[in-house]
Order: C-alpha cells, then sequence, then structure tokens
C-alpha cells in the first residue's frame, strides 16, 4: 500500500492511502494458499469468499474478483478501507502465524476500485409484495436494505439526514473514506429498488405507528449520542463533541467555510480526548485544519484501541500523544484557553486487559488550547429506542436483540451500534445481513395471512 | 410533515447544497402546509429571503424536537418577543382547543417589528401589544404586561418565546409566584437529531440537547447567560459568511456587508 508523505497529506483532505498497483496486487494475491478450509472467511463477519477474489486477482481476472465479492458485501470500496483486517481475515490468515498474512484489506479495495464501469445487476428478484422499512442509512441499514431488495422486498429506507451513509458521511474522513466512493456504493444499493427517503427522522417525520405498518422494520439508528466526560468547563465556547466536530467538517464541509455554509473553530491548540478511531480522526482533521494537536489518553500508547495503522498516521501527521493522563477541568471564559490534567497511575488489569488508571494527586498540568474535543465515545441513539414502547433495552441503551437481529417486538429487529454499542462498520454490516436473512425467513414463514390489514 | 408537526416542534432547513441546517419554529400549519417565519440575519436566511414564490429549498426535514407539553382547561399567557412571536399562534391554538383561556402578550422593538397581531388577536381571548419604542400598543416591554396580568389574575401557565435576554428578564416575572414558565430555546444546532451536542443547553445544572430534550424547557431552571454564550460562539465566522454572501451571491457591485 502506497502512502502519502505526511508533510503533503496533511495540508489535504486527499486520500492518505493510494492503494496497491495491479502488478503488485497479482503478485500479493498470487501468496494465497487457497486452504481447503480458509480461517480467513471465518474471520469475515460477511462471510466473503476470499480464496475465490483472491484466486481471482492472481488470474487478472478484476471483474470476477469484484464480483465474488460482492455476492457477500455490496460495499467493497468501504470495507476495503475501514476494515480492522489485522484482527479479522487477516489475523486469521495460516501465513500470518510463521510470516506475513495476505494484505486482503489492500486487495479487496484494489478489486472494488480496479472495475471502472459499472456491471450488469442481477436479474432482479420476484417481488414478494412485502413491504419493509430500514431506519437509518449507516453500513447495517445499507447491508440490510440491501439484502432484503435482493430478496425481492419493498425496502424503504429512511435516512434523517440530508445525505445517506450515517457514520461513512458524517464520522469518518474523506482522507480515510472519500465521499466520492460512499456514494457511488451507495447508488449501487439503491439501483436494486431500495427507495431512500431523506430528511426523514422516525419517531417525529415519520410515527412508530406509521413504522409498524411496514409488514417487517430493521432498525439501525446507530450509536450517535455523543458521551461528555461531564467535567467543569464543558459548555466552554470551543468544546466539541468528536461527532459535532466531525460532521460539521465531514458532512457539512465546514474545511470549506465560507464557500460552505457550516462554520468551525479551526483552532491553533486543539486537545483530543480519547484514542480510539474516532479520536485519531478527529485529531487529523484539527491538524488538516491547521491546528497543533495534542491527543491526551488515560492510559498507555499499547492501550490505545484505535487501529495501529490509524496511531501511525496520526503521528506521521504530527499529532502529539499525551499519555496516562486525563482532563479534569477545561479553563477559560467564555471560551478555551486550556485543559487541566492530572496524571494517572497504571494499576491491576481489568477484565478488557487493560490497566485500571488512577489519577495520581497532586500532578496536575496544563495544557493550553483554544478547542477541545471529546473522542471518549458514543452511545445509541435513543430518540426511537425511547419511542418503541415494549422493546428491551440493554445497560448501554441499546435495544436486544437475539443472533439473527430479532428485538423483543415482533416483527421489529435491530442490527449494528443501535444493538451493540459503538462498534465497527463490518459487525454493523454483519448485523444487517444477518437480520435481513431472518426477516425474509421469518416473512416466509408466516405466510401471507399473519399480517392482515 | 404538515400531518405530524405540533406545536412547539421545528424544522431544520438546508436552502441549497453547500449550505448549512438551520432549525426554525414551526409558525403555523395549515392543510400540508407548514408555515416558518424567519429574520434577515445571517447568510443563509438571505439566502433564503431571496426566494420567490415557486422556488424551493434543497432540504426540509421535521418536525423536530418534543411538543409543547399542553395543559386543558387553564389559564395560559403567551409571550412573544420579536421574531419569537413567530411561534406563538400555534401554541395559542392549541391551548384553545383545549379549553384554556389564553391571553397573549406580544411584544417588538417598534411597530415595523410587529408580527401576526391579527392572527394572535384572533387566536386569543385577550391581546396586549408593546414596542420598545411606543410607536404601536403600549410603550414597554412585554414583561411589564406580564408583570401587571399575574396580579391580575391567576395564572396557571405561561409560555415565553423570543430573543434569549427577552426569555431571561421576561422569566424572572413569574418566578416569584412559582408560575410553571416554558421558554423555547434557540441554540446553535447541527443535525438537529441528537447526535452532536452543539445545542447543549444547561436546565437545572444538568446538561441537556435542546433538539430532542427540547426545545422548550423550564424557564426557571434555564442557565440563560450560557446559551447566550453559546450563541455568540460563531459570531466572526457569521459575519465572514455574510460578507461572503454578499460577494459572490447577491448581485451588489460592493461586496460590502450590507442591509
Amino acid at each position: 500500500m502506497v502512502e502519502r508523505p505526511a508533510e503533503e497529506r496533511v495540508r489535504d483532505f486527499a486520500e492518505v492511502d493510494l492503494g496497491i498497483t495491479p502488478e503488485d496486487a497479482v503478485a500479493e494475491a498470487a501468496r494465497c494458499l487457497q486452504c481447503k478450509k480458509a480461517l480467513c472467511v471465518g474471520g469475515c463477519p460477511v462471510g466473503i469468499d476470499i480464496p475465490r477474489f483472491l484466486l481471482a486477482i492472481a488470474e487478472e481476472r478484476f471483474d470476477d474478483a469484484r464480483a465474488s465479492i460482492m455476492e457477500s458485501n455490496l460495499l467493497p470500496a468501504v470495507c476495503g478501507r475501514v476494515c480492522p483486517q489485522e484482527s479479522q481475515c487477516e489475523g486469521a490468515c495460516i501465513l500470518g502465524k510463521k510470516g506475513r498474512a495476505i494484505n486482503i484489506g489492500a486487495l479487496e479495495r484494489f478489486a472494488a476500485d480496479a472495475v471502472g464501469e459499472e456491471q450488469a445487476q442481477a436479474a432482479p428478484a420476484t417481488p414478494t409484495g412485502r413491504r419493509v422499512a430500514v431506519v437509518g442509512s449507516g453500513p447495517a441499514g445499507l447491508t440490510a436494505a440491501a439484502e432484503l431488495a435482493r430478496r425481492g422486498h419493498a425496502v424503504t429506507l429512511y435516512e434523517s439526514l440530508h445525505e445517506p451513509g450515517g457514520v461513512l458521511v458524517y464520522g469518518i474522513p474523506e482522507f480515510r473514506l472519500p465521499k466520492a466512493i460512499v456514494r457511488a456504493e451507495i447508488e449501487r444499493v439503491l439501483a436494486l429498488g431500495v427507495d431512500l427517503r431523506t430528511n426523514m427522522l422516525v419517531g417525529t417525520s415519520v410515527t412508530v405507528d406509521e413504522l409498524l405498518e411496514f409488514d417487517a422494520v430493521f432498525i439501525a439508528t446507530g450509536a450517535g449520542l455523543p458521551s461528555f466526560m461531564g467535567i467543569p468547563g464543558e459548555e466552554t465556547n470551543g468544546v466539541y463533541s468528536a461527532n459535532e466536530f466531525l460532521t460539521r467538517v465531514n458532512l457539512m464541509r465546514a474545511d470549506r467555510f465560507p464557500g460552505t455554509g457550516t462554520p468551525v473553530k479551526r483552532g491553533s491548540r486543539v486537545v483530543v480526548t480519547g484514542a480510539g478511531n474516532v479520536a485519531m480522526d478527529a485529531a487529523r482533521v484539527a491538524r488538516r485544519l491547521g491546528a497543533r494537536v495534542t491527543l491526551v489518553y488515560r492510559r498507555r500508547e499499547e492501550d490505545f484501541p484505535a487501529r495501529r495503522d490509524e496511531v501511525r498516521h496520526a503521528r506521521e501527521e504530527g499529532i502529539e500523544f499525551v499519555t496516562c493522563a486525563t482532563p479534569v477541568r477545561i479553563h477559560g471564559e467564555p471560551s478555551v484557553t486550556g485543559v487541566e490534567c492530572v496524571q494517572m497511575e497504571m494499576c491491576d488489569l481489568d477484565e478488557s486487559g487493560r490497566p485500571q488508571p488512577r489519577e495520581i494527586e497532586g500532578s496536575s498540568f496544563m495544557i493550553d488550547a483554544d478547542t477541545v474535543i471529546q473522542a471518549i465515545g458514543t452511545s445509541p441513539n435513543p430518540l426511537l429506542v425511547r419511542l418503541l414502547r415494549g422493546a428491551a433495552t440493554g445497560r448501554k441503551g441499546n435495544l436486544v436483540v437475539d443472533e439473527d437481529g430479532r428485538t423483543t417486538l415482533p416483527r421489529v429487529y435491530a442490527g449494528g451500534d443501535i444493538a451493540t454499542g459503538a462498534a465497527t462498520v463490518i459487525l454493523a454490516m454483519g448485523a444487517g445481513k444477518r437480520a435481513a436473512a431472518a426477516i425474509d425467513a421469518d416473512l416466509a414463514a408466516a405466510g401471507p395471512s399473519l399480517f392482515p390489514r | 410533515m404538515a400531518r405530524h408537526a405540533r406545536a412547539g416542534q421545528f424544522l431544520i432547513i438546508r436552502v441549497d447544497e453547500g449550505g448549512e441546517r438551520i432549525p426554525l419554529t414551526i409558525s403555523a400549519v395549515d392543510g400540508e402546509t407548514v408555515r416558518v417565519i424567519f429574520m434577515t440575519v445571517g447568510a443563509t436566511t438571505h439566502r433564503l429571503a431571496e426566494l420567490g414564490p415557486g422556488d424551493t429549498v434543497r432540504d426540509v426535514s421535521g418536525p423536530l424536537g418534543r411538543p409543547s407539553e399542553l395543559s386543558s382547561n387553564e389559564t395560559c399567557v403567551v409571550v412573544g418577543g420579536g421574531v419569537g412571536i413567530a411561534s406563538c399562534p400555534i401554541i395559542a391554538r392549541a391551548l384553545k382547543a383545549k379549553g384554556c383561556c389564553v391571553i397573549g402578550v406580544i411584544g417588538a422593538r417598534n411597530a415595523d417589528l410587529l408580527i401576526l397581531e391579527d392572527e394572535m388577536r384572533e387566536a386569543c381571548d385577550e391581546l396586549h401589544v408593546t414596542t420598545d419604542n411606543g410607536s404601536k400598543g403600549r410603550h414597554g416591554f412585554a414583561a411589564d404586561v406580564l408583570k401587571e396580568l399575574v396580579e391580575r389574575e391567576a395564572i396557571d401557565r405561561v409560555w415565553i418565546i423570543g430573543p434569549a435576554i427577552m426569555m431571561k428578564v421576561t422569566s424572572e416575572v413569574t418566578r416569584p409566584k412559582g408560575i410553571p414558565t416554558l421558554v423555547s430555546l434557540n441554540p446553535i444546532m447541527v443535525d438537529g437529531t441528537g447526535m452532536c451536542g452543539s445545542c447543549r443547553v444547561v436546565v437545572d445544572g444538568q446538561t441537556r440537547f435542546a433538539c430532542v430534550d427540547g426545545p422548550e424547557f423550564d424557564a426557571h431552571a434555564v442557565d440563560f447567560d450560557r446559551l447566550m454564550q453559546r450563541q455568540r460562539i460563531y459570531l466572526e465566522e457569521e459575519r465572514e459568511a455574510l460578507e461572503h454572501h454578499h460577494a459572490t451571491h447577491c448581485g451588489c457591485e460592493s461586496g460590502a456587508p450590507h442591509g
């Protein structure tokens, strides 16, 4: 994978990874052992037939490679870019046990990008006469919508924002996932006959009663509720949730303000709290807007929840890491002037295998800042959940579902972050796919008489 | 949208591609039509004001927010200040429909800025008009009238909608008597669906999101100073956007900020 040099890429929002050349792709794919019991497939939440598409690349049948991926995954260009392959397909690759795993992510992306012309779609399925509502057009919703449409159901896909894609458009920055690529993949889903309705907030624009008039409902509203630390000074001007900061730039294109209508504080010194992928995204966006950026995390660097590559990219781009420290107060009135932090000592390991941090008394120190971005996590979006009377909910405010995405309400299914809490794009897609299969099976089993109207 | 819109809710409008999302309170619903009223202050409202009959906006989403919690068979006062008057008729009518006696108070800086007087007169059992400069109705503030009303008779509930400073000052009138008072807050929003926290307000010491927990809150628990401070976050950028708008869109040659 060729990457643009850090000093060049911090000046724009163009993609950091440039992908691999056809020659390298063919050579890399040819290293695949074509295992009979391919462990990589077991590592893929949507079960892509990886050996088959690698063989196609090795034989320079790039169209076939993409077609075989797309039997299991309609968003290959997205997944090739944002999946944590190191802990999934590549992590399971047998070659990785002794040497270097196949770079499956780069090859998936290559196959997705290599085919310029749109291929003929499979013939449309026979209409079943069933209507299914999908709420939320992020990874889970898009996948479920596509899978349901392929099976002949009439799908209405509701999106509260003005653009479909969910976290793919408001959350993940352009330099990691170009929006033109997201749009192209979404177009392909819509081309299956999915009826997309943007600007529709289910719960108010469409009532729950109206929603339940569909034969089945899949809820994929995501984990969009930002958490704040709850420290003094959080209401000060210049304090953002990562969701707000990223939405302003990624969705509303505040980087082009005043050419676009939405402003964002560019900041000259930005402090980001948290060390997950979202924190890295926020830090790198702030860097591209011209700020000096410091990321503060309460544990050690080896405990960062972000992908290794994202941490490396952030470091290369000049993000400073302050580890074993946590903000306790944001100073400044009316606007932020600094963040007071305390040092943390690492205590016993918790159940996640990471050390429990504990404040060291009297260790406080200041970091100058005019902008603070809190990236400490998000919770399931409560809006629709609290209107769904009778649906069981979990500790995080998530909808409780079985393995196939069934909630405790009949005909109502859920998947993705709304069911799991904040997780990954590909896990959400896997959930969308399983739920679509369950909806299809349940509708068929119910026969025509179950839901008379 | 018109079918579901209730008093107290708002819409988010995006005028064109690349435009910002702005929240506007629903002022009236008539059949399949929803009305919003805005004051031309920034780049986006200038763009909106330039549209003529038959023109369209790129996106409208809503209704958003929680509807007003309406009471039945009470004596209520609905106070509107400036462009905040826009939100009053729908609340007054809804209260009337629930058997309330509705007293309206509308105030503006001057007679030219006073809107919806006829509509409010029709919707309310009694209407009082004030202007800051005395050019129409009573010379003074809506708060002065409200003060007399709460002395005159037993008032069960009060709505106050207007600029933050007006809501802050006016809601002080009902505090000593402990009259339940609601204000409709207008912080800066982005998505309007509870996902960004831009619109967070402090109510009773707690952080709440105006877009989904509001926009109406208990006036006596709202930290208005914090609201006003957060409303000023982008003053500089708003000026820049307006200059950019005049330089690129409005066809005026100077490129300088103007009316």
